[in-house]
């Protein structure tokens, strides 16, 4: 039962490359070419970059030693200008242990359950977004390459199922807005094509930094559906299938964004 | 734990003018918002920067319940002589905070 389910999942894959809904890879387009020019040189300066403040939070709390094991991410890591590059691009990765895929604020949280023996961040807390943002920036430029791994097909497939799917009072599927209707207006603001390529992101609305998935949950809120949980497996597969979907643009952490 | 980022160009010529820019993280949390109970969530802002140049006020602002959070602060100024720009943030709470940069003139 499940291998067929898994079957069906890579049929759908395959199938999703010929829908006429799906963006070709020739028109995808970053949300930062939807901005406003005063908010994409905000972007582009990084002492303007207020995202930038995070990632020099997340560069202290990279060296900072904590937890029963007294350990800092760099005594096992070291130079994360190293150690990170290329990590963020990747990411949800499939955990062996776990048997799933999990994003890189679940990594963080296993690294510091697992060798700092330190208790977990709290989802969008201040620390989790800084460290978080301080390892994808590692990666700024580079291409996404997540879902190269085939063991995470199963999941990218569940996670395009849930964007497919149209949930809520609204009665919307993801793919309406970001698939169907991206070159259109949604009362005054542009509608985007959903391209996750620069989170963690500092989104002007929020006055802060915010994670991928409190920007799916606000998306849901909209669609007057019930948002998942932070740290739920159908935000990890939406997280999957959006970076699979944008898998050769360039990385922008830590992205502006209105 | 706030922190600064400061952008002061390293050289400039004797008269140029020069473009200063600084990013405070803060919440700036205006004092007009309530909890879902009803309480006020109090006031927290910074409410004053200044720049000094070599000792010198070349700059200063009073900062109000309206400016967004981790406020962006730019302006201009004429590089004279070699020396130091020395920032402070002063806001609600208690909170205090200093950054310098160098430069050098020739």
């Amino acid at each position: 039962m499940r291998l067929a389910g898994i079957i069906t999942g890579i049929a759908l894959l395959t199938a999703g490359a010929v829908l006429a809904t799906e963006i070709p890879p020739a028109e995808r387009r970053s949300g930062y070419s939807f901005m406003t020019s005063d908010t994409k040189a905000m972007q582009d300066d990084d002492t303007s970059n207020p995202g930038m403040l995070w990632v020099l939070d997340g560069e202290a709390l990279w060296n900072r030693r904590l937890g029963a094991a007294d350990k800092a991410c760099a005594d096992c890591h070291g130079d994360a200008r190293t150690s990170m590059k290329r990590v963020a691009v990747s990411y949800p990765a499939f955990d062996k242990a776990l048997g799933r895929p999990v994003d890189l604020e679940q990594r963080i949280n296993l690294c510091r359950a697992n060798h700092q023996q330190a208790s977990p961040l709290p989802y969008e807390s201040r620390d989790l977004l800084a460290l978080t943002a301080f390892v994808a920036q590692q990666s700024r430029g580079l291409p996404i390459e997540t879902g190269s791994d085939p063991q995470l097909a199963p999941f990218v497939a569940r996670g395009r199922e849930l964007f497919m799917q149209r949930q809520g009072q609204l009665n919307l599927g993801c793919t309406n807005c970001h698939d169907d209707n991206w070159d259109k207006h949604l009362a005054g603001s542009a509608i985007t094509q959903g391209q996750p390529t620069g989170y963690p992101i500092y989104r002007l609305e929020w006055q802060s930094v915010g994670s991928l998935q409190r920007r799916l949950r606000n998306c849901m809120i909209g669609m007057r559906a019930e948002p998942y949980p932070y740290g739920a497996a159908e935000h990890v597969n939406m997280e999957l299938y959006l970076m699979w979907r944008a898998r050769g643009m360039k990385l922008e952490t830590p992205a502006v964004r209105p | 734990m706030p922190s600064a980022l400061i952008n002061v160009p390293r050289q400039a010529k004797r008269g140029d003018i020069i473009e200063i820019k600084t990013l405070m993280s803060h919440i700036m949390e205006t004092g007009y918002r309530h909890l879902a109970s009803g309480e006020v969530v109090p006031r927290d802002i910074i409410t004053s920067f200044s720049c000094r140049y070599n000792g010198t006020e070349i700059f200063r602002a009073d900062l109000f319940p309206a400016i967004a959070a981790n406020p962006f602060i730019t302006f201009f100024t004429t590089a004279t002589e070699s020396g130091k720009f020395e920032f402070e943030w002063i806001g609600d709470k208690g909170f205090s905070e200093t950054a310098s940069a160098s430069i050098s003139v020739e």
